[in-house]
Formats: C-alpha cells, structure tokens, sequence
C-alpha cells in the first residue's frame, strides 16, 4: 500500500516536472532560439537578470516547487533503482533512510537560498 | 507475504535487452538518463546557491561553468532531458492502459506487449530526437 502510493506520487512528480522543467528548460537551453523570434533577452543568466527574477514572488514559488518534486522524482528513482538489485531488507531500510535525509536537507537548503534572496532585494 | 525474485543479472542486465528488445533498452536509458539528470540538479542546487553571495560571486560562477566541457556537459543534460521526459510520458501511458489498443483474446499469429507498443514507441522516440536537434540548434548558436 505504501509502495503503491509513493509510486502514485512519483508519477504525479513527473507530470509537475514535465510542466516546470519543460519551461526551465525552454528558457535557458533554448534561449538563442528564442531571441531569434523575439522572445526574451538571450541571456538568461546574466546577473541583473537571474536577480531580478529571484526577487519575484512567481519565480520563488515555481523554484521550490520544481525543487520539492524534482527531489523526490530523482531520488525516489534512485532509491528504485537501488531496490532492485535484490539487497537485504536492512539494506533497503537504509538507502531509503539516508536518500530521505539527503532529500529533506537539500529542499530545506534550496529553499532558504530561494526564500531568502526574495526577501532581500537589491543583492 | 508477497514472494521477492532475485535480480540475477544486477545492473548488467541494462546491457542486454534480451527478448524485450527496444523496451528494454529504453528501460535502462531512462535510468541511466535520470541518474545523470540527478547528479546534475544536486550540482545546480548547489551552483544557484551561490546567489547568495551577491552578483560578483555569481558571475565569477558562471564563468567558470562556461568553458567549453561544461557547456558539452550541459547539452548532454539537454539530450537526457528530451529522452527521459517523452519516454517518461510513453511510460505513464503504458501504466494507464492509453494508446496501446485494447487487450483481447490470444490468436494466431500471437502478439504481445512490446510488438503492440512499438508504434507508439517509435512515434515518441522521433518525437524525443526532434527536440535533441532543437536542443542541439540553440547549442551551435550558443557556440557560434
């Protein structure tokens, strides 16, 4: 049961990302095209850009979001992968442990860095 | 309790895609791509953390990642990227039963599941070469 409902998440993460991702992805990566057409600057990591956007409240809520379900998309993968190679049932435990404390510390530290350059404008 | 088979081959059965042809290989792709794409977004965790120091630090960061390994490396995220999302999409689609006909009674000659998903699989695959060439046009104007 609990198998089947993370594996319902993991599906649900994919759709969000497929969304997210999808856009983070036209922006940055095809960003020269784009400007071709006329759409955006050509650079998106060019600082006053990268700052300006991280001081929207937009911007910050589709970060963590794409942060929260890329994290447990990738490694809820990982972990997948991991049991499927026939380990002891401790083993498992474990990996499912510490990918978990990896995951939570790693969207905890993206979204201080996130939530933090919102409020302080003018970095 | 519900019965656990042993994993033989362990991950050198992503080598060979037996008689699962296609479907295999796009199998142990797309976790080859998605451990790539992982390793990649903890990195970009870290490398957007970097903000924080202020605009100096974050463009004395993008320098350095703009050297031209990076920038291979960036694109072969980019290939990943397009594979792993349209044969992700392929495989929600698979677990829900669309777009793979409907199933019926056995008769000669037989077919089977990966014979029924092929076209669907081709089309996703021209479908996911067609945004690497896309990936790969912005690639050549960023290097231009």
């Amino acid at each position: 049961m609990r198998e089947s409902r993370l594996w319902f998440w993991h599906i649900l993460s994919a759709v969000v990302i497929l969304v997210l991702l999808g856009l983070h992805m036209g922006t940055m990566h095809l960003s020269e095209l784009l400007h071709m057409i006329g759409i955006g600057s050509g650079d998106p990591v060019q600082s006053e850009q990268v700052f300006h956007r991280s001081q929207q409240a937009v911007y910050m809520i589709i970060y963590i979001l794409l942060l929260g379900t890329g994290l447990f998309h990738g490694l809820y993968g990982l972990r997948s992968i991991f049991f499927e190679l026939s380990l002891s049932r401790t083993l498992e435990k474990l990996i499912g442990g510490v990918l978990a404390v990896a995951g939570i510390a790693l969207f905890v530290y993206g979204t201080y860095v996130a939530v933090l350059l919102f409020q302080t404008s003018g970095v | 309790m519900q019965q656990r088979l042993k994993n033989r081959l362990g991950l050198l059965g992503w080598l060979g895609g037996g008689r699962y042809g296609m479907d295999r290989y796009a199998y142990a792709l797309h976790r080859l791509t998605g451990l790539g794409i992982l390793a990649y977004f903890i990195l970009h965790i870290f490398v957007t953390g970097r903000r924080l120091g202020g605009q100096e630090q974050w463009e004395s960061t993008m320098a350095f990642f703009s050297t031209p390994i990076f920038k291979i490396g960036e694109f072969l995220i980019v290939l990943a990227f397009a594979f792993h999302a349209v044969n992700g999409i392929r495989l929600i689609l698979v677990e829900l039963g669309w777009l793979i006909g409907k199933p019926g009674v056995p008769s000669f000659p037989y077919s089977y599941s990966t014979l029924r998903h092929k076209p669907l699989f081709i089309v996703f695959m021209v479908f996911a070469a067609a945004l690497m060439i896309i990936g790969g046009a912005d690639f050549y104007l960023v290097l231009r």
